[in-house]
Formats: C-alpha cells, structure tokens, sequence
C-alpha cells in the first residue's frame, strides 16, 4: 500500500485503536471497579454537567449567549415534535446522498480510466493537482450566481468536493489491482467495458467502499457548511437562525443534533464497509 | 516507458489544462454561457492583475493583496494553533493506555462534528471578531492532528515501550525519544489534512463573521454580480491551497527521510 497517499493515511488515522484496557497501567487504576461498557460516558457526562453549571450561573448573572443542556433538550423535542427538526434533517440528508452520488459517479468514472490508461493519467495529472486544491467553499458564491439558493446550489458544491477524494482512492485502487487478472482479462480478449466491469470494479470493491466512507463524511460536512454559510435550508440554516433570534437553547440542540447525525451516519457506514470488506476478502 | 516519452507527456498534461482554458475561453466569448456566471478568462485575469496591483496604474486597486494577505495569516495562525494543541493534547492523551480509554470515545464523537457548525456557537459565546473566527479555525483543524497524535502514540511497538520501562526512561523522554518519532508520520498527515480544514474553514468564518479577508471579498463580488472579482478570488484560493499543500509535501519528505532506508 503507497503509504504517502494522505487520504488513505487518513482514513488509517481515523480507523478506532483496539481497547487497550488489559494493559497494567488500566490495572493499576483507581477506577477498576467501573465496566469497560460505561467509561465512554463518563466524560461526556461530566462535560455536560459542568456545562449546565457554567450555563446556569451565566444565565442567573443576566447572560442570554448560552443555554443549559436541559433547555437545549427541552427545545430539541420541540423541534422534534412540530416537525421541524425532520423536515431540515431530511433535506441535509437527501441534499447530501444526491450530491455524493453525482460526485460519486463522475469520480469513480474518471477514476477508472485514468487508473486502467497511464497515458490518460498522465495526460490529466497537471489539470487535477491545479483544480484539486481549490476548496469547495470557494464555490458557494459562485453557485449562488449560477443556481440561486435552494437543492441545486448545494448539490453542485457537495458533487465537487466528494468528486476528487474518490477520484483519487479509486484510481490508486484501480492502479493496485493484482496484475495477473488484467493479464487474464487480455488472453480472454475482453474489451475495455468488459474489462472495466467484469474484472476491474469487482476487484477494488472494498477499497470502494473506503472511498464512499470518507465520501460520506464530506459531503455531510460540505452540506452544513453551505448552509451555514449561504443556503437558506436545512440543519445547517435552522441553527444559524436560531442564534440569530437569540435562542440558544435551540442553537445548542441543532448543535448536538448534527453531532448525532454525523456520528450516526459514520457509523452505520463503517459497519458496511466492514461487511463489504469481509464478504469481499478484504485488501492486504 | 522512457524519459523522452514521460518528458513528452508531461508536456501533453499542460497541454490539456491549456485545453480547458481555451474551452473556457470559447465557451464565455461565444456566449454558451452567460457572462454573468462565467467570465471571459482575459477579463478574471484583468480583475487578478488590477486587484493584485501588478498592473501598475489605477487607484483602489491592489485590495485583494491585502485580502489575501489577511486569508492566509488567519489560515496559518489558525493550523500553527491547532498543530500545536492537537500535538500536546494528544501526547498528553495518547501516552497513557488508560487516559485513552477513558477520552477517545468522546473524541470519535466529536471528529464528525463539522467545524463550521461551531461557528454560531463561537459567534454568541465572543461575538464578530477576528479572535472568534481564528478559535474555530484552530479547533476546526486540531481534530486530524489531535487524533493522528493519539493513533501514532497507541502504535507504538510494544517492544520500545519494554525497552523504555528497562531502561527507566522518565515519562517526558519516553515521549520525547519514542512517542514523538514515532508517531511522527501520522502527524505530518494529519497536519496536511489540518491546513486545508484552516483554509476551508478561515474562508466560510470571514463569509459569517464578515471579517475581511477573500472569503468575504468572493462573497459580496458575487451579491454584486461582479463575477471577474469572484473568479479572481476563487483562483486565488485554488492557489493558496496549491502552494500550501505542495510546501508541507516537500516538507514531509525531508522530515521523513530518515524512516526510508
């Protein structure tokens, strides 16, 4: 595996370490007696109790800036019962999905063919690493110009900035698919779409899912951002409103909210690209 | 293949970026497009040179220096934060199995949270100002490094960590001789990862917080429908980017040099 790619070196960064609680240090601690299962919550715990506190004492000191979690939650299951927090929550999330998918799409078709043509990749290489680096938020002013606000400005900007990373993964993953079954696809004399879809993208399915995972965290990530920054939809804009009209409570529980999300969806799409993996055979 | 022929497509690589240039040209000169939306390249290059003074006349003009100026010291103020907090916080984190045990769950959560979702809580915690948009760059950016730390520390081979304990390496030394080597690679990494998040997110700070820098200059060029002055700040960014990332990729590979044998 080329360990210099940085997006792969990320993906190995973010991978969760194995739990080290047999190691004597975690013996030797004072806090023995608590199970393994309940220690990741003890910090979040105790974070949001020192945050009520603070919050409490800054409220009763005439502070409207925070609320404490407990407003927060009673404000979340407002929003969750008049509908609201679905409504912004499904357009994030379906605005997200469609832009991955076009970025997605036109990512692992470039990504092919610059993987299977060295020549094609050649050719490319100076055009990417000119308009790869270019961040997508750069784009937001410029697709409000051409879209206006609304699904298909942000859809255009999650599309470009899902498109490179899966570009990237999948012409190095396509780069390292074991040579003998390219040579096997030539003695068969199989044409270049036979070759592409018979051999070549079976052979780099686990490493495309890796790829669709991170794909997956940008575009919830790009979607918030562009509507924080610009677009008046979804959970990114219903946050930006709420503490606009000074309701911290309900800023803090968009806040947690898209914590969960986030976590949600990351997490689900782990357990698939390990099941994918595993039904595969997974890569090295 | 042999060098004459990798020269030869190393030249037909630029030749397809002029490619898509004289596309762009042909496509906003031949009206295909609105001009509106896309500017003729001979007119962003106008709007480059007058805004970047080089062109050498003119008054009120040169202000996207400035912009840039102001762009790229947040960006990197912001990733120097980060880079140095991510790499204390994760020693302090990942040099203790049981501490680890105890954090990293919080930290998984907290690692998908977008960094400009912190912004409106940034904003009715310190109000608009320059400090406020440099704090949420910082966080922002600290995550890769902060978790890079942390997983370069937990790898370290459980052999060095006998031989520290034989030798009765201080805490500090074990940190400064073994964790830190070690995990510099994740590091690096991570701190790439971390400055195109600065950039990313100093960007969408100045277009909240309207603090002056190119984030903003994009943004009103585009309320104005000035869309030269918008693709001269797009082109600028790419470029920030560009140049950033190639300068930590060389620095990379000599601060790594030693790993290869």
């Amino acid at each position: 595996m080329n360990r210099h790619t940085p997006s792969l070196r990320a993906l190995r960064v973010a991978s969760p370490t194995p739990s080290p609680g047999a190691t004597p240090a975690a013996r030797r601690s004072r806090f023995r007696g608590v199970p393994g299962k309940v220690r990741p919550f003890v910090l979040p715990l105790l974070l949001l109790a020192l945050f009520e506190w603070y919050a409490r004492r800054a409220a009763a000191l005439g502070s409207d800036a925070l609320a404490p979690p407990s407003a927060a939650a009673k404000a979340f299951v407002g929003a969750a019962m008049d509908g609201s927090l679905w409504l912004a929550t499904g357009f994030t999330l379906g605005t997200a999905a469609l832009g991955l998918l076009l970025g997605a799409v036109l990512g692992i078709a470039l990504g092919l063919v610059l993987g299977l043509s060295r020549r094609a990749a050649q050719l490319g290489s100076v055009s990417i690493e000119v308009l790869r680096p270019v961040p997508s938020v750069a784009l937001i002013p410029l697709a409000m110009l051409g879209f206006g606000f609304g699904v298909r400005m942000e859809l255009a900007i999650v599309a470009f900035a899902t498109f490179w990373p899966l570009l990237v993964l999948v012409q190095s993953a396509v780069q390292q698919v074991e040579p003998r079954l390219l040579e096997v696809s030539r003695v068969l004399g199989l044409s270049a779409r036979e070759r592409a879809f018979k051999i070549v993208l079976p052979a780099i399915v686990p490493r495309l899912f890796v790829a669709l995972r991170l794909g997956v965290a940008v575009a919830l990530v790009v979607a918030v951002t562009v509507e924080i920054a610009a677009n008046p939809n979804g959970m990114g804009y219903a946050m930006m409103i709420a503490q606009q009209s000074f309701d911290p409570a309900l800023m803090l529980a968009w806040l947690g909210w898209i914590g969960i999300v986030g976590f949600a969806v990351n997490a689900g799409m782990l357990v698939l690209q390990r099941a994918v993996s595993r039904r595969m055979g997974a890569p090295s | 293949m042999n060098d004459s022929r990798i020269g030869l497509y190393r030249f037909g690589s630029l030749g397809v970026l002029l490619a898509l240039v004289a596309l762009w040209w042909i496509a906003s000169n031949a009206g295909w497009v609105s001009r509106v939306f896309l500017p003729t390249p001979q007119a962003t290059f106008a709007s480059l040179l007058e805004g970047l003074n080089l062109s050498g006349s003119g008054e009120g003009s040169g202000e996207l220096l400035g912009f840039t100026r102001a762009t790229v010291g947040r960006m990197i103020e912001g990733w120097l934060l980060a880079s140095l907090f991510g790499v204390l916080l994760g020693a302090a984190i990942g040099v203790s199995p049981s501490v680890r045990a105890w954090i990293q769950p919080t930290l998984e959560f907290i690692r998908p949270l977008p960094a400009s979702a912190l912004l409106p809580l940034a904003i009715s915690i310190f109000g608009l100002n320059p400090g406020m948009v440099l704090f949420v760059v910082a966080f922002g950016a600290m995550w890769p490094v902060l978790l890079a730390t942390v997983h370069g520390f937990a790898a370290v081979e459980p052999r060095l960590a006998e031989v520290a304990r034989c030798l009765q390496m201080s805490r500090a030394a074990y940190i400064w001789k073994m964790g830190l080597p070690n995990a510099m690679p994740d590091i690096l990494a991570g701190m790439r990862l971390a400055l195109t998040i600065a950039l990313i997110v100093a960007v969408v700070g100045e277009m909240i917080a309207s603090q002056s820098g190119l984030g903003q200059a994009i943004l009103l060029a585009a309320r104005a429908f000035r869309a030269s002055d918008l693709f001269a700040g797009i082109v600028l960014l790419g470029l920030i980017g560009f140049v950033s990332n190639a300068l930590l990729a060389l620095a990379e590979q000599r601060l790594l040099r030693w790993q290869r044998p």
